[in-house]
């Protein structure tokens, strides 16, 4: 039925997208690689790279070689990455909850991670043993756990696990604050709203390599999702009347996005609203169907972090922002938007 | 047997919304639905789509039984449609379609020419193929129920089971939407609200009262006005039409 020519054109479009949006990624992680204390211009940063990969033997300051493979460019793919994953598991949950507003911290997993990393942090729970990483990594998991009985096993529906993820955002946030103000002092209650607020500060090649993979996998997971995240546009009703498995799938994908949620948070804190604007920026461009807003928000969620992570180094001089405030400095705005736009009948 | 159901009950807590509800239908056949608000019409209709597990009875579909069958397969060749579906995704009527093509492709198949022919045969029966590309909000009540059918005739369906599908309707888009249905060569089950409609388009009649069925049979058999005045509770007067060979009810003032 679709002549031929239509099919080649379609896919030397779909090619020439991909490697469009691959280039912009580069280029911003590059332009990122170069903002600091120390500027290095992009032609320094590719050449570095490419004397890496052993393709030139370009001869440049050991200084910025040090600074572009010891800190700059690892702290930068993982703020792609952190984007990426965070606006993925926003335009999953969109769909899966059928609500506009929900984002990855509906399901109170970041309430969660923090109330793991606050235990270990100033209650000392194995100290040692486990890091902070691996403690907000388990509070995460509790989370969605709770949620998962909560909502019945997922089986009650979207406004259900909608409730439940507030009951349990509320109920750890109130853990969180509990520990912090009976068991810590001034500087671990500062150093722990640092964290919440998410910083790249400490990332490198190690936490690259999990969350890589762990966003990787995700991607590749809900991409052979997309179609089921599809058959959920009318409702679970209509999803299961074309013959899909909901309560399979839905649990399928909410572990999904609390592996991802989990994962970006025990890393680099909690990060808000990426997952809830840029879902929504990406579907006025490409339309509601997933097997093109799911790469595409990932992509846009990627260059998003990595320039709230440029501004977070440039907006104050000679300080660093918590990247979640700059994040929410522009989610706000968006998500007001959102609210008046729903205020009005269409 | 096309549809077929034994003794199904299907509770809400204590209270029986299908209480041992049993019927068949033939293949081919176009079976009304008939019943006042909370009779358990579309109660009847998700169990029979296989949409919830009856607590008690069995139910086949083309000697499928429902417990046991995957339902995807369920989909295949049952297709219903609901009465208040609604999105908020803003998505083409194409779009929409297509998703009827969903329990018949794999995970990783791609677009099929048989796919294709599918869903243009549905955009042409139900006559939207030249609003293919609207936005699903900017449609009316009766092209989104419209669209709607279209989808479920995507899925080429051998049962098809619609909700009062005549909701939002004009009166022209009621006859010919029953007038399709009826004509389509598939077992469909409608829940209908209008006796007359019922009376026109249905070869046979099931009026449900409490979760039971009060009577079933030919629409001559069943609409009678004794019948209309204890489970409607309306005074009427039924005659064959001057105008077709059917029943038609005068309701009385």
């Amino acid at each position: 039925m679709i002549p031929a020519r239509s099919a080649v054109w379609r896919i030397g479009l779909v090619a020439t997208t991909i490697l469009v949006s691959l280039s912009v990624v580069v280029l911003v992680i590059g332009f990122s690689v170069g903002v600091g204390d120390l500027p290095i211009p992009l032609s320094t940063t590719f050449s570095a790279l490419t004397n890496r990969l052993g393709w030139t033997a370009i001869e440049l300051e050991p200084i910025h070689e040090a600074v572009i493979w010891d800190y700059r460019l690892s702290r930068s793919l993982v703020a792609a990455f952190c984007g990426a994953g965070l606006a993925l598991s926003g335009a999953i949950m969109q769909s899966l909850l059928r609500n506009p507003l929900a984002e990855p911290y509906v399901l109170g997993i970041s309430a969660g991670a923090s109330t793991g990393a606050v235990a270990i942090f100033i209650l000392g729970i194995g100290t040692g043993a486990v890091s902070l990483s691996v403690g907000a990594f388990a509070g995460a998991f509790g989370a969605f756990l709770f949620v998962a009985l909560l909502s019945n096993g997922t089986r009650g529906g979207a406004d259900r696990t909608i409730l439940a993820g507030v009951a349990a955002s509320q109920l750890f946030n109130a853990a969180t604050s509990y520990i912090v103000t009976t068991s810590g002092n001034a500087q671990q209650a500062r150093d722990v709203m640092f964290w919440l607020l998410g910083s790249f500060g400490g990332v490198r090649w190690p936490e690259l390599a999990l969350v890589a993979s762990v966003i990787g996998f995700g991607l590749v997971a809900c991409l052979i999702y997309a179609r089921n995240l599809d058959a959920f546009a009318f409702g679970d009703e209509a999803a299961a009347a074309l013959g899909l498995n909901v309560g399979g799938v839905r649990l399928q994908l909410f572990a999904l996005t609390a592996l991802m949620t989990a994962t970006i948070v025990s890393m680099v804190g909690s990060i808000g609203f990426v997952g809830l604007v840029v879902p929504h920026a990406v579907r006025f461009f490409m339309g509601p169907l997933h097997i093109r807003l799911l790469p595409a928000s990932a992509v846009a969620g990627a260059v998003f972090m990595v320039l709230a992570d440029i501004a977070s180094r440039l907006l104050v001089p000679g300080q660093t922002l918590p990247v979640g405030v700059v994040t929410a400095l522009v989610g706000v705005p968006f998500f007001s938007a959102i609210l008046y736009r729903f205020r009005s009948p269409s | 047997m096309s549809v077929s159901a034994e003794g199904i009950t299907w509770k809400i807590g204590r209270r029986a919304i299908v209480d041992d509800v049993s019927i068949d239908v033939r293949p081919g056949e176009t079976l009304g639905l008939l019943g006042p608000n909370g009779s358990g019409k579309t109660s009847l209709l998700r169990l029979l789509a296989g949409l919830r597990q009856p607590h008690a009875g069995r139910i086949t579909i083309g000697g499928m039984d429902l417990r046991t069958t995957e339902r995807r397969i369920i989909a295949k060749r049952v297709a219903f449609v609901e009465q208040h579906a609604a999105t908020n995704a803003s998505l083409k009527v194409i779009d929409v379609v297509k998703l009827g093509r969903f329990p018949h492709r794999s995970l990783f198949s791609s677009w099929s020419t048989e796919d294709q022919t599918a869903v243009e045969a549905a955009l042409e029966k139900t006559g939207i193929a030249g609003m293919r590309d609207a936005l699903w909000q900017t449609l009316s009540g009766g092209e989104k129920q419209r669209v709607h059918i279209a989808r479920a005739l995507a899925q080429t369906p051998t049962e098809l089971f619609l909700d009062e599908p005549t909701n939002h309707l004009d009166v022209h888009h009621q006859i010919s939407l029953l007038r399709l249905v009826s004509k389509l060569p598939v077992t469909s089950i409608i829940a209908l609200h209008d006796l007359n409609h019922a009376a026109m388009f249905c070869d046979r009649l099931i009026v449900m009262k409490a979760g039971k069925i009060a009577t079933a049979g030919s629409p001559e058999e069943v609409l009678t006005e004794k019948l209309l005045r204890e489970v409607f509770s309306v005074e009427a007067r039924i005659e064959p039409s001057r105008h077709h060979a059917r029943l038609h009810v005068h309701y009385l003032l």
